[in-house]
C-alpha cells in the first residue's frame, strides 16, 4: 500500500454532500421524527462516494498480514488454513436471513445443524452436552466455571470458591475466574515444564473442601503432555472437586487423546483454533462449552441465543470436510511439524525443556545473548522476511519465551524456509545485532511508540482534530 | 522429518500419553466428504428453514446490508488475520478499529468508545460490572422493567456469580418509572443504573433527570440503545449517561440466527482507564509517520490477569469492520434516512392496522420503529396463517401482545401485505 | 543495582514509607520503578480516604504491566502527589523523590513490621 495516497482516515476523505449509497423512495406520507425525539447534534460521520470507501478499505487490507498471506507459527493460536468452502457455507441465505425469533417449524435446518454439531463435537471430546452460548474462547471459560460453581451451589458447596491453576497458564485463566467470584491458587510447574504433583497434592491437603475446580490445559502452554493427568483427575475429583480443560490446545489431540478420557468434567473449545474458522483479525470467534452426563443442567445463560452461529455453521463444513478419516490425522501431523522445527533449530536457540513436544514448544531466547539481541528482536526481523513472528513472552516462565506453533496444514517446504530464515536472523544477531534490534524495516511501519499511546491514548478522530 | 524428530511412526510422537486414555480407532463422525458433498449436506438442511418477511425485532432487526460490504469483508488479509499485537503488519486493522473507534463515539455522543465487544447483552452485563468496580464499596445495580428481557437474564447471570445486587425500577404506563428510580437511588448503595431506549416495548422515553439523580447519588448511568437508531434520537451522550451500550447489528449485519453481531461501549473520558476490552491509540513510528496500536494494554487479561477490568480478550473485529464500512458507506446522510424510513415504515403500519379495528397499542407512547399490540383475536391462529404466507408477523409476547418492527428493508407493498393477509386469519372462524 | 535509601522503611511489595512526624510519604522503591518500565499512569486515592496496611490503595501502570500499590502503614490520605498526574515518569526519573500518597499515621507501631534499608537490600538481592 503506498501510505502517502492511500493513509488517510475515512474521515479525511470525506465530502459535504457525497453519497455512498442508495436507498428505496420514502412513500409513506408525511411521517416526520418529532424535534423533541432528535438528537441535537449530528452524528460527524463521513460523506464518502462507493468509489472511495471501496479504495480506501482495499488498501488498508493490504496493510495486514493473514494466514492466506503466509506463515503464522504462533503458539497457542492454531492459526491453520481457514477453507473457503466454509465461508460459502456460511453465506447461504437460507441461513443468513433467519431470525433467532422465529418459530421452531420455521429453522428446523438450522436447529438441525446445532445437534450435529453438538454430536460431533461430544464425539471428538468425549463428553455429553454442548451449549452454544458463549461467543469466544475466554467467554466459554467463564461460562464453564458458572456451571461449576452452579453445580457447587446446587449441593450447598458455598465455600467452594478456589481454582487450581498451573503457574504457566494463559492470562484469561484467572480473569475469568475473577469474574466469576473465584480465587485462583497457583500450584508450580516442576522442572519438566509440568503440573509438580508434590506441590499439587500440598494444595489439596490444605484446601481441599474450598477447591471448586482445577483449570488446565492438556498439553499445556509449553507444549507438553501432562502425563500424570489421571492421578490429577483423580486426586482432584476425590477432594470434590471438578477438572475443567481449557480447550485451546486441543488440536494436537485431534486423533490421541480425548478430555473426556483424561478424566475432564467441563471443557470450552476455541472452533477459531481447533475447528479452522477465521480468526477475523480478533474475532468473532466461539467457544462452546462441554461437559460430562449431568451437569448439562448448569448451563448458565451468558447470552440469548445460539451464539456465533455463523461461525459454527464453518465449524460443521470443517469437520464434514475432515470426516472420520482425516480428524485423526490432524493431531499426529500438527506435533509432526512442531517437532521437526523444534530438532531443526535447539542448536540455535536455547530449548528449555528438550524433550518429545505436541502441536506447540516454547524457545527461550536465541542460545548466544551475549549480543543483547531479543526475542523481541527475532520477532520484529521475521516480518522483515515476511513471517508473521511467534507468540512472544508468554509463557511467563521464562524470560525470553518465543512460542511457535506450525500447525497441520504447513509442508515441508514452508517448515524449512522458515527454518532457515530462524538461523539466518540468529546469524545476523552475531554479524550485525543492531540491523536485528532495530528491525523491522520493510514493514509498512516501524515499531511503534507505545508509551506515548499509554500516556496520552488518542482514540478517536474528533480528539485527534480537537488536539491538532 | 520423521527421521529429524527421532521416530519410526507417527504413533510415536505420542508415546508419553499412558495407554489407558489414548484414543485409538475411529470417531464416529460423518464419513469425509467432498466439497460438491458437503454442498449437498447445507442444501439440505437449509431448504428445512424458512425465509420470512420479517417483521420481528426485540433486539435483533432486519437491515439492508451494502453489497460492497461483504466483498471487502471477505478479503483474506482482513479475515485470516489475528489480533494486532503485532502492530507493524497489523495496521489495516488497527487503522480500521480506530475508524470504527470514533464513529461509535459520534454516533453516541460519547467521548470514547472501545474497539468492540461480542454483542450487546454481553456489553451490558459488562458495563455492570465496571460501574461496580469503578464505584467504592458499592455493589448494588438498578435495572428498569423496560429492559428486553434477554439481556436481563444476561445481566442475571453475570450479577449472580459477581455478587452484585439487581434491583428493578418499575414501570409505569409502559415507561420507566422515576419517582421509583429517584426513592431507590436515595437508599444508598447503587453502583450503576441500566436503562434502555427505546425500551423492550419501542417506546422512546424521556429521561429527563436521571442522570442528575444518578450523578448526586454517586451512580453511574448506563443506557442501552440500538446503534442505528441514534443516528437521529437524542444521544446517551445528550442524555448525560456515562456509560452507552448495545449492539450494533442494526448497522447492516444480517441476522444469521442469532450471530456474529457485535457489542459496542462508549464512556466518558473519566472512565477510559476502567473500561474493558482492547482499545487502538494513534501513535508515531521510529520512522515518524501516523501509526496505529493496541493501547492501555495493562487493563488487560494478558497483563493484569486476576486483576483484569474484565476476562475479555477477543473483540467481533471483523463485525467492527462491517459496521465501519456500513458507516462509511451510509455515512451521515444515509444512517439518518434509513432510520426515517423505519419510523415512516412503522408509523404506516401502526396507523393502518390500528384502522382495522382488531388491534389496540398496549401503551399510547411515542415509539420509534417497533410498537407492542394487542390483537383481538388468536394470536397463535395468527402466526400461523401469517407464516404459511411467508410472513413473520413480530415477536408474541408471554402475555399474548405482539411486538411488531419496521426497517428501512420493509417495502410499502410487505407492509400492506401484512394488513391485508390479516381477513385470511378471520377467515378461519 | 538498584537505589536504596537509609531512614526509610520498607514492604514486601516494594512499597517505602519515609516518616516525618505523624506524616508518612508513600511510594514505590526504585527496584519497582525498574521493574515497571516506563510509568504512563498512577492510579491515586483521594484526599480523607482511609488506607489499611496491607490493602490496595491504587495501581502504577506502566506499557507492559500494572502493579496495585498495597499500603505499607495505616492512616489518612492528607495529600496525593498531584504532580504524577501530567507527568507520571517523575516515578522513573527519581522514585524515592517522587512520592504518591501522604497518610497521616494512625499507628505508628505498624513500622516495627517492615523492613529497613539493609533488610530491604537483601530482600531484592534473593
Amino acid at each position: 500500500m503506498n501510505s502517502k495516497l492511500y493513509g488517510s482516515l475515512i474521515f479525511e476523505l470525506s465530502h459535504e454532500g457525497r453519497r455512498g449509497y442508495s436507498l428505496p423512495k420514502n412513500n409513506f406520507g408525511d411521517y416526520e421524527i418529532p424535534a423533541s425525539m432528535q438528537r441535537a447534534e449530528e452524528a460527524q460521520l463521513p460523506e464518502c462516494d462507493e468509489l472511495t470507501v471501496v479504495r480506501h478499505y482495499t488498501n488498508l487490507s493490504t496493510n495486514n498480514f493473514g494466514v492466506d498471506t503466509g506463515f503464522y507459527p504462533l503458539g497457542s493460536c492454531t492459526m491453520k488454513y481457514n477453507p473457503k468452502i466454509n465461508e460459502e457455507m456460511a453465506a447461504l441465505p437460507q441461513f443468513q436471513d433467519l431470525h433467532p425469533k422465529q418459530p421452531v417449524s420455521t429453522v428446523k435446518g438450522a436447529l438441525a445443524l446445532v445437534t450435529l454439531l453438538e454430536k460431533s463435537l461430544c464425539e471428538l471430546t468425549g463428553l455429553a452436552h454442548f451449549t452454544f452460548k458463549p461467543y469466544a474462547g475466554a467467554h466459554g471459560e467463564l461460562t464453564g466455571l458458572m456451571t461449576i460453581d452452579n453445580y457447587h451451589r446446587s449441593h450447598g458447596d458455598l465455600q467452594r470458591k478456589k481454582v487450581i491453576v498451573p503457574d504457566s497458564a494463559h492470562g484469561t485463566n484467572p480473569a475469568s475466574a475473577a469474574v466469576c467470584g473465584l480465587e485462583i491458587i497457583e500450584v508450580k510447574s516442576d522442572s519438566n515444564g509440568q503440573v509438580d504433583f508434590e506441590d499439587l497434592e500440598r494444595l489439596v491437603a490444605q484446601e481441599g473442601p474450598y477447591i471448586a475446580a482445577m483449570m488446565m490445559t492438556n498439553p499445556n502452554t509449553l507444549g507438553l503432555f501432562e502425563t500424570r493427568i489421571p492421578e490429577i483427575a483423580r486426586l482432584i475429583h476425590d477432594c470434590g472437586g471438578l477438572m475443567y480443560y481449557d480447550g485451546a490446545n486441543l488440536n494436537p489431540m485431534l486423533g490421541a487423546c480425548r478430555p473426556g478420557d483424561m478424566g475432564f468434567d467441563v471443557m470450552h473449545i476455541n472452533l477459531h483454533k481447533t475447528f479452522s474458522t477465521p480468526h477475523g483479525g480478533g474475532g468473532p470467534g466461539s467457544g462452546p462449552v462441554g461437559v460430562r452426563e449431568g451437569l448439562q443442567d448448569f448451563f448458565p445463560v451468558v447470552s440469548p441465543y445460539h451464539g456465533n452461529f455463523a461461525v459454527m455453521m464453518r465449524a460443521y463444513a470443517y469437520i464434514l470436510s475432515l470426516g472420520r478419516e482425516e480428524v485423526k490425522l490432524v493431531g499426529p501431523l500438527a506435533t509432526l511439524n512442531a517437532n521437526y522445527i523444534k530438532e531443526s533449530l535447539k542448536d540455535v536457540y536455547e530449548l528449555p525443556i528438550d524433550t518429545t513436544c505436541c502441536h506447540e514448544f516454547v524457545f527461550d531466547g536465541l542460545k548466544d545473548k551475549s549480543t543483547g539481541v531479543t526475542t523481541m528482536d527475532v520477532a520484529k526481523r521475521l516480518l522483515d522476511y515476511g513471517y508473521h513472528a511467534p507468540t512472544i513472552y508468554f509463557p511467563l516462565l521464562f524470560h525470553e519465551s518465543l512460542m511457535i506453533e506450525p500447525t497441520e496444514n504447513e509442508s515441508k517446504e514452508t517448515l524449512d524456509g522458515f527454518i532457515a530464515v530462524m538461523r539466518q536472523i540468529a546469524e545476523e544477531a552475531k554479524a550485525n545485532p543492531d540491523e536485528v534490534k532495530s528491525a523491522p524495516h520493510l514493514t509498512p511501519i516501524g515499531r511503534v511508540d507505545d508509551v506515548l499511546a499509554a500516556k496520552h491514548p488518542v482514540t478517536t478522530y474528533r480528539q485527534l482534530k480537537a488536539e491538532a | 522429518m520423521m527421521e529429524k524428530v527421532g521416530v519410526k511412526t507417527l504413533d510415536d510422537l505420542y508415546a508419553q500419553i499412558p495407554e489407558s486414555i489414548r484414543f485409538r480407532g475411529d470417531y464416529q463422525i460423518p464419513s469425509e466428504m467432498s466439497e460438491m458433498e458437503v454442498r449437498d449436506v447445507f442444501e439440505k438442511l437449509g431448504s428445512q428453514n424458512n425465509q420470512l418477511t420479517c417483521f420481528a425485532g426485540y433486539g435483533v432487526y432486519d437491515h439492508y446490508t451494502p453489497s460492497v460490504i461483504p466483498s471487502l469483508v471477505q478479503r483474506s488479509e482482513f479475515l485470516t488475520s489475528y489480533t494486532p499485537y503485532q502492530a507493524e503488519i497489523s495496521q489495516g486493522t488497527l487503522h480500521y478499529i480506530f475508524e470504527y473507534q470514533s464513529m461509535m463515539a459520534e454516533l453516541t455522543g460519547m467521548d470514547i468508545s472501545n474497539a468492540s465487544m461480542y454483542d450487546g447483552t454481553t456489553a451490558t452485563a459488562e458495563a455492570m460490572m465496571m460501574a461496580v468496580a469503578a464505584g467504592k464499596k458499592v455493589n448494588k445495580v438498578l435495572v428498569s422493567e423496560t429492559l428486553n428481557g434477554d439481556i436481563r437474564k444476561v445481566l442475571d447471570t453475570y450479577a449472580l456469580h459477581q455478587g452484585i445486587e439487581l434491583e428493578t425500577i418499575g414501570e409505569k404506563g409502559g415507561e420507566t418509572d422515576v419517582e421509583d428510580l429517584k426513592t431507590k437511588l436515595a437508599a444508598g448503595g447503587v453502583a450503576g443504573v441500566i436503562v434502555q431506549q427505546p425500551n423492550a416495548c419501542g417506546i422512546v422515553e424521556d429521561f429527563t433527570g436521571f442522570a442528575d439523580a444518578c450523578h448526586d447519588n454517586k451512580a453511574l448511568l448506563i443506557i442501552n440503545s440500538v446503534a442505528a437508531d441514534l443516528a437521529v434520537l437524542k444521544t446517551p451522550g445528550e442524555w448525560g449517561a456515562d456509560i452507552a451500550v448495545g449492539d450494533g447489528q442494526s448497522l447492516g449485519i444480517p441476522m444469521q440466527f442469532g450471530g456474529p453481531y457485535v457489542g459496542y461501549m462508549c464512556c466518558t473520558e473519566k472512565l477510559i482507564r476502567k473500561m474493558p476490552g482492547r482499545i487502538v491509540g494513534m501513535t508515531k513510528d521510529s520512522r515518524d509517520q501516523r501509526a496505529f496500536v493496541l493501547t492501555l494494554q495493562a487493563r488487560e487479561q494478558h497483563i493484569r490477569r486476576q486483576k483484569a477490568t474484565s476476562n475479555i480478550c477477543s473483540n467481533q473485529s471483523l463485525m467492527a469492520l462491517f459496521v465501519t464500512i456500513y458507516m462509511s458507506l451510509m455515512g451521515k446522510q444515509g444512517l439518518k434516512e434509513a432510520a426515517q424510513l423505519s419510523y415512516a415504515g412503522a408509523h404506516y403500519l401502526c396507523d393502518k392496522l390500528l384502522a382495522t379495528g382488531q388491534f389496540s397499542l398496549v401503551y399510547d407512547k411515542p415509539f420509534f420503529n417497533e410498537f407492542l399490540v394487542r390483537y383481538d383475536g388468536d394470536i397463535d391462529r395468527l402466526f400461523s396463517v401469517y407464516l404459511m404466507n411467508g410472513i413473520l408477523p413480530g415477536v408474541k409476547m408471554s402475555d399474548g401482545s405482539l411486538l411488531i418492527a419496521v426497517t428501512e428493508k420493509r417495502t410499502k407493498e410487505e407492509i400492506d401485505r401484512f394488513v391485508e393477509a390479516l381477513p385470511l386469519v378471520n377467515g378461519l372462524h | 543495582m538498584a537505589k536504596v535509601i537509609e531512614g526509610l522503611y520498607y514492604s514486601e511489595s516494594h512499597e517505602y514509607v519515609r516518616v516525618e512526624g505523624d506524616f508518612g510519604f508513600i511510594g514505590i522503591t526504585d527496584f519497582a520503578q525498574n521493574a515497571l518500565g516506563n510509568v504512563v499512569y498512577v492510579d491515586m486515592p483521594d484526599v480523607d480516604d482511609e488506607v489499611e496496611a496491607g490493602e490496595e490503595f491504587g495501581a502504577v501502570e506502566s506499557v507492559k504491566a500494572a502493579s496495585d500499590l498495597y499500603s505499607p502503614v495505616s492512616g489518612k490520605v492528607v495529600e496525593v502527589n498531584e504532580a504524577l498526574e501530567d507527568q507520571p515518569e517523575l516515578i522513573n526519573e527519581d522514585a524515592f523523590e517522587n512520592w504518591i500518597i501522604k497518610v497521616e499515621l494512625c499507628d505508628k507501631s505498624e513500622l516495627d513490621a517492615l523492613m529497613d534499608a539493609a533488610a530491604y537490600e537483601a530482600f531484592c538481592a534473593k
